[in-house]
């Protein structure tokens, strides 16, 4: 294998990881402030949907965006109500979120397009194009620092980016801020919270709505960013690849960027690797690479490669005492 | 008065407000229905009349509900244990392949009545393996078995496509599935059954497996109620920690519970793959486990709650075919919206209404004491 092909393989790998990577901390979000969600998968493709049916009848990547962010905070609020007015079962609740998506998706698609679900193709502005960085094409020749920085960092589109600022960014709402502080406090002892004179229900309905917004923009990516349009379960398990990724990271932004990367990178090793005998291992099969990021969280989940400890009032509706 | 929340009759618990729930939840279908442009009243006749209407409807919606019984029951008993089992999806494709292995080695050499047992046994014992190692992990490790049961969906998933590629497809042929089984795997159909009854089920494939469904109906009723077993997967659904404290080990039930939830998610495989298409095929449980979720909730996770539920999902699927077909902008998609509706209604939001029909019902024995109280007072 040459640089060439490794700095392809990994450059595959950083677009699959992407919508992984928005689905991820939208997740951490959440299941900081206590609400556990299964419904990432539904939410990003309630928003693929909606941005690939914006951007088509508006003609505009940026109206797509929004409407996906809308569509995904909408279906957040939901969850929202189920889970922290209604004190109802928050995993029926997500359950119920990806069912929703899946069906009204389809359902939508095919009633407003015609096209077995699909939603019609993009071209130019529909679509967030990739970006050339500044001196890509002057630095391709160099050796070795050349293909890394014109393949590699340069030419993606904007949300590739915009997910790899949000890394710093969550870390830094999380961490250093007073928000941040009162988000991990309420996933850990919303009593405590509740006794310093802070709304419990209020902290965690603004981390499902950043939840929802940060899904809007993991559907948009994949449906007018990476593709040109919308198809039917375009998701196919990213959601619940990312909650994997969420528990791999062990509900923190760095580890997460990480546990993405790494899950992007087996499917764009999969991908390679589809009919190609390793030397001494033999074929190896697909199915078990498409496996690997499922198998690798149970055995984590196991606690047999350290042990990851979801926040404590994890999935626990907040009752204040009367 | 400070508790207007005052214990309602039997009736208004267990009958009452999942009525309301699932009518919310179709009112809720019936805007989306129109949301698209099409009458839901018109869209109601079309589905009822495509599910019940004429004999093969009503063969075909039996044999959905077959599925949905198996599935719904696997959700329900872990329900019963407080445990949240969505990995029927993945125990009955995985069960399929315990039906399969019968089937291959016996259909030449067999009669369909020595197959089927052997089958019933290869179902419920790959079913119940898928699930015993999330039920272990859980048990022991403390690992959710929500997030394990899901990943071990699409861990089946994946191994199925593996097995059915590389060892399963019959030499030459590049499709993914098994060969066709003989006369010793297939099951027998109920058109004759229902001929005596003057119906004629066309070539509905009905058969069976339907009894096996509802002899798990009565297996579940007897085991959560009627044992001593149950009892105690009842009392740690209710109170994990006032188990411990009476002698039960949570290890022991969460693992039991689980292989039973897993068999009977297995033994869903019975019908698709002996009733049906007589070979396993790729993605031959097509969304029935997920199915089960809304079929337990809106059964309460009793038996009888359980056919109920599956019966109407079985005319939702075959009468959602027929809508489909009579107006293409109402497509099959549908019924996983409705099924959306349905666990959000009954499931995460099942206590909605609950204070405003506590309070209506306090009024209304307030105003009746208060009438016999004035009786008392007048005689």
């Amino acid at each position: 294998m040459d640089l060439l092909t490794i700095v392809l393989i990994l450059d595959s790998a950083v677009r699959l990881a992407t919508p992984l990577l928005f689905a991820c901390l939208a997740g951490l979000f959440s299941e900081r402030s206590g609400i556990f969600d299964i419904g990432l998968e539904g939410k990003m493709l309630g928003a693929a949907f909606a941005a690939g049916a914006a951007a088509a009848l508006t003609g505009s990547a940026w109206l797509g965006l929004l409407v996906a962010i809308l569509v995904s905070v909408l279906l957040a609020l939901i969850h929202g109500f189920a889970s922290i007015t209604q004190r109802g079962n928050q995993i029926v609740s997500g359950v119920a979120i990806n069912f929703l998506a899946a069906g009204l998706t389809a359902l939508l698609g095919q009633a407003w397009f015609h096209q077995g679900g699909r939603t019609p193709q993009l071209l130019g502005d529909a679509r967030f194009k990739s970006l050339t960085l500044p001196g890509a094409e002057a630095v391709a020749g160099v050796p070795v620092l050349g293909p890394l920085y014109s393949e590699l960092i340069s030419g993606h589109n904007l949300l590739v980016y915009v997910a790899a600022a949000a890394v710093p960014l969550t870390w830094w709402v999380v961490y250093r801020t007073r928000f941040g502080l009162r988000l991990r406090a309420v996933g850990e002892n919303p009593a405590a919270v509740d006794t310093a004179g802070i709304s419990v229900a209020w902290l965690r309905y603004r981390a499902v709505i950043v939840c929802g917004v940060l899904c809007g923009l993991a559907g948009s990516y994949l449906a007018i960013a990476q593709s040109a349009g919308f198809i039917v379960n375009m998701t196919a398990g990213k959601g619940f690849i990312a909650l994997a990724a969420l528990i791999f990271s062990k509900w923190r932004p760095w580890q997460a960027l990480g546990a993405c990367f790494l899950f992007g990178l087996l499917d764009a090793v999969a991908i390679r690797l589809q009919g190609v005998s390793v030397p001494g291992i033999g074929e190896v099969p697909v199915q078990l690479m498409q496996a690997l990021p499922y198998i690798l969280t149970v055995v984590l989940l196991a606690g047999f490669i350290g042990r990851a400890i979801p926040p404590r009032a994890g999935g626990v509706p907040y009752v204040k005492e009367r | 008065m400070s508790a207007p929340f005052a214990k309602l009759p039997a009736w208004a618990d267990y009958g009452l407000i999942p009525l309301i729930n699932v009518t919310a939840a179709f009112l809720v279908s019936g805007l989306v229905v129109a949301f698209i442009g099409e009458n839901p009243i018109e869209a109601v006749r079309l589905l009822v009349w495509g599910a019940l209407g004429f004999g093969e409807g009503i063969g075909f919606t039996l044999f959905y509900a077959t599925n949905f019984i198996f599935t719904g029951l696997a959700v329900a008993v872990a329900f019963h244990a407080g445990l949240f089992n969505i990995g029927g999806e993945g125990q009955a494709y995985v069960g399929g392949l315990g039906v399969a292995l019968a089937a291959l080695a016996l259909d030449r050499v067999a009669p369909w009545w020595l197959t089927f047992p052997l089958a019933i046994a290869g179902a419920i014992a790959f079913g119940a393996a898928w699930a015993f190692i999330p039920a272990w992990l859980q048990a022991r490790r403390g690992s959710h078995i929500v997030i394990t049961t899901i990943m071990f969906n699409f861990i089946a998933a994946s191994l199925m496509v593996y097995l059915l590629v590389e060892y399963f497809s019959p030499p030459g042929s590049m499709a993914p599935e098994t060969r066709t089984f003989a006369a010793g795997g297939a099951l027998p159909k109920l058109g004759g059954l229902f001929e005596h009854l003057g119906l004629d089920i066309g070539g509905a494939p009905a058969n069976i497996s339907l009894f096996a469904a509802l002899a798990a109906c009565v297996f579940v009723y007897f085991l959560i109620w009627r044992t001593r077993l149950g009892y105690e997967i009842r009392a740690t659904g209710f109170n994990p920690v006032a188990a411990v404290y009476a002698g039960i080990s949570p290890v022991r039930i969460t693992v039991i519970t689980m292989l039973v939830s897993g068999a009977l998610a297995g033994m869903m495989a019975l019908n698709p793959i002996m009733g049906d298409q007589q070979r396993l095929q790729l993605e031959f449980v097509g969304g029935a486990g997920f199915v089960g979720i809304a079929v337990a909730l809106m059964g309460r996770s009793h038996p009888a709650g359980v056919i109920l539920a599956a019966v109407l999902f079985g005319m939702l699927y075959q009468g959602g075919a027929e809508l489909a077909f009579e107006k293409p902008k109402i497509s099959r998609d549908m019924i996983v919206v409705i099924q959306a509706l349905v666990i959000l209604f009954a499931g995460a939001l099942e206590h909605m209404f609950r204070p405003a029909i506590s309070r209506a019902f306090a009024a209304l024995s307030g105003s009746q004491q208060q009438a016999v109280a004035d009786a008392g007072e007048g005689g």
